[in-house]
């Protein structure tokens, strides 16, 4: 189907349809090797929905994705997770009832079948790099703490962090900065800023201003459909997209 | 050893010194054979802390498993004791008894591993998780979890229930497989059977009591209360979630089939009444008022529930179902992490005050973690 | 040719145990019916609703006897008097157990599976303490004893028409409710978002309890039905929970199409092969078909598609 490419992520033809609603409609987009692209569009774009597409959560009606040579449409979540592909949902995603070292641990990539799971021993790979990643997501004095308690802010953090541990190739983020305070926005960007060096990430995102500062590329999403895609400046002056956004 | 703090073993060592000690020096035999009983549902209900507790995997079918395990073992205990000299009144000797009964002339092919010890043994535990895996691949491969599962498991101890009843020449129907002697030649109906079984039991209880403490311990203890909490984010950190699901239910089928082996052998019979839809809730409600969430909990939940039915009806005949029951929903509504959960929320800060050098918090464990007020990030 | 009988005679007997299961397919339905409600729309497991259908019987019995004492000329119209007593009673009984044990329960739908459990044995307890631990059988008046015949090999039992015809009304009764009117949208919104739906004025406890309360009423209708077929005890009504979760899962929880359908599957199927097969085994047949299919179709068999 999809000719092979060097893109590291190919997307075409993508559709879905739930009851005969088509929410991607025939999608193709293709992400570069460390390119940072951020997708954006009103609400009920199928933003989201290309994210479950991708990490295998929603099944695709038609459509080929292609991730450095393999075809994720056909695999399992876990196999595309093995592949190297992250996600972080929109709504804190982490395990309230284990605790921040627990909850980075069991991100850790290794031992991820039963008997594997089983044979695990916390050893000092593991906690030197569960205390690398809880560094760099400002939680590594909070290693003890039942993750239930951490703030709103903290637990999207976490949450990053579990994904920075499986050292992704694509990382996902589903509005990364929803739900937070200025400063603890600050503190995110300055974060993604750092993470995302040597991969790439596709992110969905509102806050214009946080897209501007990390943006490398930028796709419009509208029903379903590309209606724009290119730098940040050429999109914001595209007709298509300003009749999108002010016809609401 | 890793999976045990000082405070864990300090209490397994106390539940082993009351099973094997005490309770031995004080009970007379009648009641510590009893004790041995109620013991062989702690098997079961070691296996649901698992896989309810943590994994949040509710089966109203545990009796299946126990009564699979029991059945291997009655099958076995049968056979031995149908020789053909024993049965030579019988128009074909050397069947068990109600077969004969049955105009079964022949000993059906299923029936004929249970000739060996060895087989036997094997299939204690392997038989109940055999199905459990069949289950298990068919219902959490499709998603099916929660009520759904709770449901099917009911319905598949039903139709055990039913079908052991309806094929009374290859099971012995209702009244299940009884009149058992030996066990490799050993009489199992003596005191002196008895109270060696009792302690054959008590070991093998708390040997797989270490064994799930160190289930949950591991990576995979961990990942099974994620999986509970969060099973997509489980998902998408790369594990398969239903093998994860499927081994959790399998492991609690296989505890389930020795505590039924057990029972086997210290009540001297199996039958339908312990597999059926009733008894497997009674199970859960012995996990339920331990403590879904604690190992020692549910084995101590399955002593006293048991203990309690036993002098509430030998006392108030009338009442005590009343009184039982009316316990089980006060703790499901009230305590759901049963007595477990007032010890931990009563007494534990109590005795950690009292003996410091016991707590050893490097991690705390996992469903310990007592709710805290929710902490505003410093900003 | 099928063991011995020739076409003919297979259609009579399908006709005939396909009639002699109309009331068992009515029990069925009237269960799965309040189970579905219950079930479907408040994601609450009644373990209890046999013991409510049991109540109904009781209280059909109890009617019975009143009317045999007092009122012996109305004793052949006693009962729809009885359904109405029966419906009550364990409508009022059913909103008083949501009022003690459920509304605490709504986040934890599994727990609610178990205090129900326990409210089911405390029932059975109850009853056994009331009304003792023997069987009752129900009286019925003459005229509904008799049959109509169809052709010279077929016969329809008249009773069995009447609890067919009740069942439609109510199965009619029930669909207005929940989504002709406005109810079934408010017990929705209840379940989906309760804060909001209190925000927007709906009486959120109100609903919880007469969604509940109607649920456990239907299965008192089912119970006077059951008196017809069986004869109550305190511990009939848990024979048949199974059952009936079966016929609400199986026909896709909140489909009331797919209930009904479901449970005229299951009970026909089982009277038919009755005939052939022995009662518990056709009960075995029967039930491992359904978990079968449930387990190669988790969402039921009459739900078409599903959304996750």
């Amino acid at each position: 189907m999809a000719p092979e490419t060097d893109y590291l992520l190919a997307v075409e033809g993508l559709t879905v349809s739930f009851d005969g609603f088509r929410a991607v409609d025939d999608l193709s987009f293709y992400l570069d090797r460390n390119e940072i692209r951020v997708v954006i569009g009103p609400n009920g774009a199928g933003k989201t929905t290309v994210l479950d597409l991708i990490c295998g959560r929603t099944k695709a009606t038609a459509g080929s994705i292609k991730f450095d040579g393999a075809e994720l449409t056909r695999m399992r979540e876990h196999e595309i997770v093995r592949a190297g592909v992250g996600r972080k949902f929109q709504t804190p995603s982490i395990y309230e009832d284990l605790t921040v070292f627990e909850n980075l641990e069991i991100s850790f990539p290794r031992g991820r079948s039963v008997f594997g799971a089983l044979a695990f021993r916390r050893d000092s790979e593991v906690s030197d790099r569960v205390e690398e990643v809880a560094r760099s997501v400002f939680l590594h004095d909070q290693l003890d703490r039942s993750a239930g308690t951490l703030s709103h802010g903290q637990k999207q953090w976490l949450e990053i962090g579990m994904l920075l541990i499986q050292n992704p190739a694509l990382l996902m983020l589903d509005e990364p900065v929803a739900g937070m305070s200025v400063s603890e926005r600050v503190k995110t960007a300055e974060l993604l800023r750092r993470v995302i060096q040597h991969r790439s990430v596709l992110v969905i995102e509102h806050d214009m201003g946080f897209v501007e500062s990390i943006a490398d590329k930028v796709t419009v999403l509208h029903q379903g459909r590309v209606i724009s895609e290119g730098s940040i400046a050429h999109v914001k002056a595209d007709r298509k997209v300003v009749e999108v956004y002010l016809g609401h | 050893m890793t999976f045990l703090n000082r405070k864990d073993a300090l209490f397994i060592l106390l539940l082993a010194a009351l099973l094997l000690v005490l309770l031995p020096m004080v009970l007379e035999p009648f009641r510590l054979n009893l004790v041995g009983k109620y013991l062989t549902y702690g098997f079961v209900a070691l296996g649901l802390v698992l896989c309810w507790g943590d994994a949040g995997i509710l089966s109203l079918g545990q009796g299946v498993f126990f009564g699979l395990g029991g059945y291997c073992m009655s099958m076995y205990l049968k056979l031995e004791a149908s020789t053909p000299e024993a049965t030579k009144i019988q128009s074909t000797p050397g069947i068990p008894d109600f077969m004969d009964w049955n105009q079964i002339t022949e000993l059906p092919l299923f029936w004929q591993p249970f000739h060996s010890l060895p087989l036997t043994l094997i299939a204690i535990p392997l038989v109940p998780s055999l199905l459990a895996l069949g289950i298990g691949f068919a219902m959490f491969k499709r998603r099916v979890g929660g009520t759904y599962f709770a449901i099917i498991t009911q319905a598949i101890a039903a139709i055990l229930t039913i079908l052991i009843i309806g094929q009374q020449g290859y099971t012995g129907g209702v009244n299940g497989i009884t009149d058992l002697r030996t066990l490799n030649g050993w009489d199992v109906r003596s005191d002196h059977a008895h109270n060696v079984l009792y302690f054959i039991n008590a070991g093998l209880l708390l040997g797989c009591l270490l064994l799930a403490q160190y289930v949950r311990r591991s990576k995979l203890g961990r990942i099974l209360v994620a999986m509970r909490d969060k099973e997509d984010r489980v998902r998408f950190s790369g594990y398969g979630v239903a093998d994860f699901k499927i081994f959790v239910f399998c492991f609690a089928a296989a505890l389930a089939g020795i505590g039924g082996a057990m029972f086997t052998l210290q009540v001297g019979f199996m039958s339908p009444s312990f597999v059926g839809i009733v008894p497997s809730i009674e199970m859960v409600i012995y996990c339920a008022v331990g403590g879904r969430t604690s190992l020692l909990g549910a084995v101590y939940g399955a002593l006293a529930v048991n203990w309690a039915r036993t002098s509430l009806s030998e006392a108030f005949p009338e009442l005590w179902l009343l009184a039982l029951d009316s316990l089980f929903i006060l703790v499901v509504v009230a305590f759901p992490d049963g007595l477990a959960g007032v010890y931990r929320r009563y007494l534990d800060p109590v005795l950690d005050r009292l003996l410091p050098s016991l707590r050893r918090s490097s991690l705390a464990h996992p469903s310990a973690v007592l709710p805290v007020e929710p902490v505003v990030s410093a900003e | 040719m099928l063991m011995g009988y020739s076409f003919s005679d297979l259609g009579s007997i399908m006709a005939m145990q396909g009639f002699a299961g109309l009331i068992l397919f009515s029990v069925f339905v009237l269960m799965a019916l309040g189970l579905a409600i219950i079930f479907g729309q408040m994601g609450v497991i009644n373990m209890a609703h046999g013991e409510f259908m049991i109540l109904g019987a009781y209280v059909t019995f109890l009617t019975s006897r009143a009317f045999t004492t007092y009122l012996p000329s109305l004793f052949a119209g006693y009962f729809f008097v009885a359904i109405v007593l029966a419906f009550c009673a364990a409508g009022l009984a059913g909103m008083a157990v949501e009022w003690l044990l459920i509304r605490h329960l709504y986040r934890r739908p599994l727990d609610t599976l178990l205090a129900t459990w326990g409210l089911s044995l405390i029932l059975q307890q109850v009853y056994r303490s009331v009304f003792g631990a023997r069987e009752v059988g129900v009286d019925q008046p003459d005229w509904m004893m008799g049959a109509a015949n169809v052709t010279d090999s077929i016969q329809i039992p008249i009773n069995g028409l009447i609890v067919m015809a009740l069942t439609t009304l109510i199965a009619i009764g029930v669909y207005v409710l929940i989504f002709r009117l406005g109810w079934g949208k408010q017990i929705r919104a209840v379940m989906q978002n309760r804060a909001m739906a209190g925000a927007v004025g709906i009486d959120t406890e109100r609903v919880d309890r007469l969604t509940f309360g109607i649920g456990c009423g239907i299965a008192g209708v089912a119970g006077s039905a059951f008196t017809m077929i069986g004869s109550t005890s305190p511990t009939a009504g848990q024979l048949y929970i199974v059952d009936a979760f079966l016929v609400v899962v199986f026909g896709g929880a909140g489909s009331l199409i797919g209930t009904i359908a479901s449970a005229f599957t299951i009970s026909q199927a089982r009277s038919t092969l009755e005939f052939f097969l022995s009662g518990s085994m056709a009960q075995v047949v029967v039930l491992l078909t359904v978990v079968g299919i449930l387990m190669l179709r988790p969402q039921g068999l009459f739900v078409l598609k599903v959304r996750r």
